[in-house]
C-alpha cells in the first residue's frame, strides 16, 4: 500500500463517521468567527440550538470595522452587525478579539499569529480564504453561513473528500520574487478553477526555504484557483514560529503536540490525484491587468492580447491596452494590507522601499496591518514613522479595502495597485480598477504615482 | 429546506466564465441588512448595463423573456470567489431552483445544496445547445429537471443524464436539515471526542 498525503492523514485523524459517496463527518477544531458572524449565532438561537463548543471558537472583528483611526462607525447597519457579534459571541461564551485589544486582526491573520491555527488542525471559517491557514501545515476551509451554524450546533462539519495535487515549484527564483509572485504564477498556469475539486499541497525547495508568514500568502492565493485547501508541510520553522505563542500547546503538551506534527508531511510514496509543475527559474515579479487573479503577467511584461470575451471585457474595464506595458500607467490608489499581504515581513518590505522617499501628490497610499500585534510590531520598529514621512496613511487593523464592506473603498474609475488577492470587477469599489501583486510593487508604485517595477528603483 | 423533485420551467443563458459571487451578489447589499428574501432584487445587478450606463440588451435580465426563469444555464467556473452564501440566497430570492454549469466552484455548490438548490454540470457543448434551443421561445421550450431519474432536458426532447452525489441528492429530495441528521450522530461525536482528547489533548486546552 502507498503512503498517505497530509491531507489523507488530516482527514483520517478527524473522520467521526463515514457517510459514504465520499462525504464524511469530520471533527473541527478551531472555528473562526468573523462580524458576518453575528447573525449566525443569532438565526441558531432562534432555532432554539446552542454553540456546542465555544472553547473551539474564537471571534474578531475585520470585515466591516472602520480602519480609520478613531474608528468611526459610519453606518447603522455596520453598528448592527459589529453589535449582533458582541451580542453573539458574549453570550455563547466565545473568545473575543475586540477592536483596540491584542489580538484583534483578520481572521487569518490572528489565527496563525495567536497559535489558534496548528499542524494537523482541521479549522474552519465562513470565508474562502480559510485556505490560508494552510501555511500552518492546518486544514483550512471556507464554509458558508449554513455550514457554520452547523459547526456551531455540533462542532462538526459534513465534507466531500477532496482529490488531491500536489504543484511542486522547481528551479529558484531570481531577485525580488516572493510568495506572492509564486502563487500568482501558479494561479496564471493553472487558471482560476484549475484547482476546482482539489486540495492542493505546494511542495519543492523554494517552499521550504519560505518563512512561515510567506508560506501563509502563498496558501492565501489557493481559493483564486479554485483550490479550497492548499497546504504547505510543517517543519522546524514551523515549529519555531508557534513556540510561545499565546494558543500554542504549551511545556508537555507541546512535546507530544511536536511528535505528532512531525509525522503529518506526506510519506514519500505518497500519490497524488494531480501532480503539477511550476518552473520559476524565469520568474519576475507580478502583476495583474484584468480582472481575474489568473490574467497575470510579469511586471515589465506586456498586456496579452485579449482570447476570449471575457479577456476584451477585462480590458475594456481595466482600461488597458494589449501589447502595451502596465509600468508606467498613472496610479490613483495603492493598498498595502489583507489576509495576503499584511503581516509584519510584509511591511518592513514595503518600508524598505518607501523609507526616505515621499509618495506622489495624486496617489492616496495606505497600509492597513493585518492585525493590532502586527501594527504594535511595526510601532515598535519605527515603520510606522517611515510611511508616514513618506505620505502613507497609516490605518486601524482590518479588511478595509479588500472587500470595502466597511465604507472605505477605491473611487470608480481609479487605478489601484492593491497587495491584496482580489482584482474582481468592483471589488474594492463600484467601478475600481485593481492590480494586484506583491508589497514591493505596490510600494514602488505608491512612491512613482505609476505603475512601476521596485527592481529599477535602486537609486 | 424545501425539497427539490422535478421541476419544469424557463432557462436563462448566462454563458460568461468565472462568474464570481462578488458579481452574483455585491458586498453592500449583504452587510446593508437587505433581507434575505429581497436579495433577489440585486442579484447580478453589476452584468445588467454596459459601460456607458445603458441597459445590456444581451444581459438576460433586461429580457422579458427570461423574468420568470428558474433554471440558469452557466459558463465553467460558476459560483468562484468568496463563500458569501447570500450569493445563493439572491439566485434564489430571484427564483433560480437549478444551475447548470460545466464547472462550478466547491464552496458555492456546498452553499446551494444547503439552500435547496439544485446544481450540476454539464459539457460546456450541451448547456450552449440547450441555451439555443431556449432562446428561440424561452416560455414555449421550457426545460425540465427531474432530480429522481437524474434526468433533464426540454419538455419534448431526448432526456439528457446527469450526476449528483447520492448524499446530495437524499437530501434534496427530502428537504432535509443537516444538523438535525448530524444531532442524531450525537454518541458518535461524543466517543469521537473522548478518544480524542487523548490523541490530542493540545487541541482541547488552548
Ligand atoms: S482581508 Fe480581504 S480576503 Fe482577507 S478576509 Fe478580509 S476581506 Fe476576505
Amino acid at each position: 500500500m502507498s503512503g498517505q498525503t497530509m491531507y489523507e492523514k488530516i482527514w483520517r485523524s478527524h473522520e467521526i463517521v463515514d457517510l459514504g459517496d465520499g462525504f464524511s463527518l469530520l471533527h473541527v477544531d478551531r472555528h473562526m468567527l468573523h462580524d458576518g458572524s453575528g447573525p449566525v449565532l443569532a438565526r441558531l438561537k432562534e432555532r432554539g440550538r446552542s454553540v456546542s463548543q465555544p472553547d473551539l471558537c474564537f471571534a474578531t472583528l475585520d470585515h466591516v470595522v472602520s480602519t480609520a483611526p478613531g474608528r468611526p462607525v459610519t453606518s447603522d447597519n455596520r453598528r448592527r452587525t459589529i453589535a449582533s457579534l458582541r451580542d453573539g459571541v458574549a453570550e455563547a461564551g466565545i473568545r473575543f478579539f475586540d477592536i483596540g485589544r491584542t489580538g484583534q486582526g483578520i481572521v487569518h491573520v490572528i489565527g496563525p499569529e495567536l497559535g489558534i491555527s496548528l499542524p494537523g488542525t482541521v479549522v474552519v471559517c465562513a470565508d474562502s480564504h480559510t485556505c490560508t491557514h494552510g501555511g500552518m501545515g492546518a486544514m483550512g476551509f471556507g464554509i458558508g453561513s449554513t455550514e457554520a451554524e452547523h459547526v456551531l450546533a455540533t462542532q462538526t462539519i459534513v465534507q466531500a473528500k477532496l482529490r488531491t495535487m500536489r504543484v511542486t515549484f522547481v528551479g529558484n527564483a531570481g531577485d525580488g520574487v516572493t510568495a506572492k509572485d509564486l502563487i500568482l504564477a501558479a494561479v496564471g498556469q493553472l487558471g482560476s478553477a484549475g484547482g476546482n475539486g482539489y486540495a492542493v499541497e505546494y511542495a519543492g525547495r523554494a517552499i521550504q526555504t519560505l518563512e512561515v508568514e510567506a508560506r501563509l500568502t502563498l496558501c492565501n492565493l489557493s481559493i483564486e484557483l479554485g483550490a479550497k485547501v492548499g497546504m504547505v508541510a510543517p517543519d522546524e520553522k514551523t515549529f519555531d514560529y508557534l513556540a510561545g505563542r499565546q494558543f500554542s500547546p504549551k511545556n508537555e503538551l507541546w512535546n507530544r503536540a511536536l511528535a505528532s506534527w512531525r509525522d503529518l508531511p506526506s510519506d514519500h510514496d505518497a500519490i497524488f490525484d494531480a501532480e503539477i509543475e511550476v518552473d520559476i527559474s524565469h520568474l519576475k515579479p507580478k502583476i495583474t491587468w484584468g480582472t481575474s487573479p489568473a490574467h497575470v503577467m510579469d511586471i515589465d511584461g506586456i498586456v496579452p492580447d485579449p482570447s476570449s470575451t471575457g479577456h476584451r471585457n477585462a480590458v475594456q474595464y481595466m482600461d488597458v491596452v494589449p501589447g502595451r506595458p502596465l509600468v508606467g500607467l498613472k496610479v490613483d490608489w495603492v493598498f498595502i494590507g489583507s489576509c495576503t499581504n499584511s503581516r509584519i515581513s510584509d511591511l518592513r518590505i514595503a518600508a524598505n522601499i518607501v523609507g526616505g522617499r515621499k509618495v506622489a501628490d495624486h496617489v492616496s497610499a495606505w497600509i492597513v496591518p493585518g492585525s493590532e500585534n502586527v501594527k504594535r510590531q511595526a510601532e515598535s520598529e519605527g515603520l510606522d514613522r517611515i510611511f508616514k514621512e513618506s505620505g502613507f496613511e497609516w490605518r486601524e487593523p482590518g479588511c478595509s479595502l479588500c472587500l470595502a464592506a466597511n465604507g472605505e473603498a477605491v473611487p470608480p474609475g481609479a487605478r489601484a495597485v492593491s497587495t491584496s488577492n482580489r482584482n474582481f470587477v468592483g471589488r474594492q469599489g463600484p467601478g475600481a480598477r485593481t492590480h494586484l501583486a506583491s508589497p514591493a510593487v505596490a510600494a514602488a508604485s505608491a512612491i512613482r504615482g505609476v505603475i512601476s517595477d521596485f527592481r529599477t528603483m535602486k537609486d | 429546506m424545501q425539497p427539490f423533485t422535478r421541476i419544469q420551467g424557463i432557462a436563462a443563458p448566462l454563458l460568461r466564465d468565472n462568474v464570481d459571487t462578488d458579481t452574483i451578489i455585491r458586498v453592500e447589499r449583504l452587510f446593508n441588512a437587505v433581507p434575505r428574501a429581497d436579495l433577489g432584487l440585486y442579484c447580478l445587478e453589476s452584468l445588467r448595463h454596459l459601460s456607458d450606463g445603458s441597459p445590456d440588451p444581451e444581459f438576460f435580465q433586461n429580457d422579458l423573456r427570461y423574468q420568470r426563469a428558474s433554471i440558469l444555464l452557466c459558463g465553467r467556473n460558476f459560483g468562484c470567489g468568496s463563500a458569501r452564501e447570500g450569493a445563493v440566497w439572491a439566485l434564489a430570492g430571484m427564483g433560480i431552483r437549478c444551475i447548470i454549469a460545466p464547472s462550478v466552484a466547491d464552496l458555492f455548490a456546498a452553499n446551494c445544496f444547503q439552500n435547496g438548490l439544485l446544481v450540476f454540470t454539464l459539457d460546456q457543448a450541451i448547456i450552449e445547445h440547450l441555451a439555443v434551443g431556449v432562446a428561440a421561445d424561452p416560455a414555449g421550450r421550457p426545460l425540465v429537471v427531474d432530480l429522481e431519474r437524474c434526468q433533464t432536458g426540454f419538455a419534448d426532447g431526448e432526456p439528457i443524464p446527469f450526476s449528483v452525489a447520492a448524499r446530495r441528492r437524499e437530501a434534496l429530495l427530502e428537504g432535509l436539515d443537516e444538523i438535525d441528521l448530524t444531532l442524531k450522530q450525537q454518541s458518535k461525536i461524543h466517543d469521537f471526542r473522548q478518544r480524542d482528547g487523548e490523541l490530542r489533548p493540545w487541541i482541547y486546552t488552548a
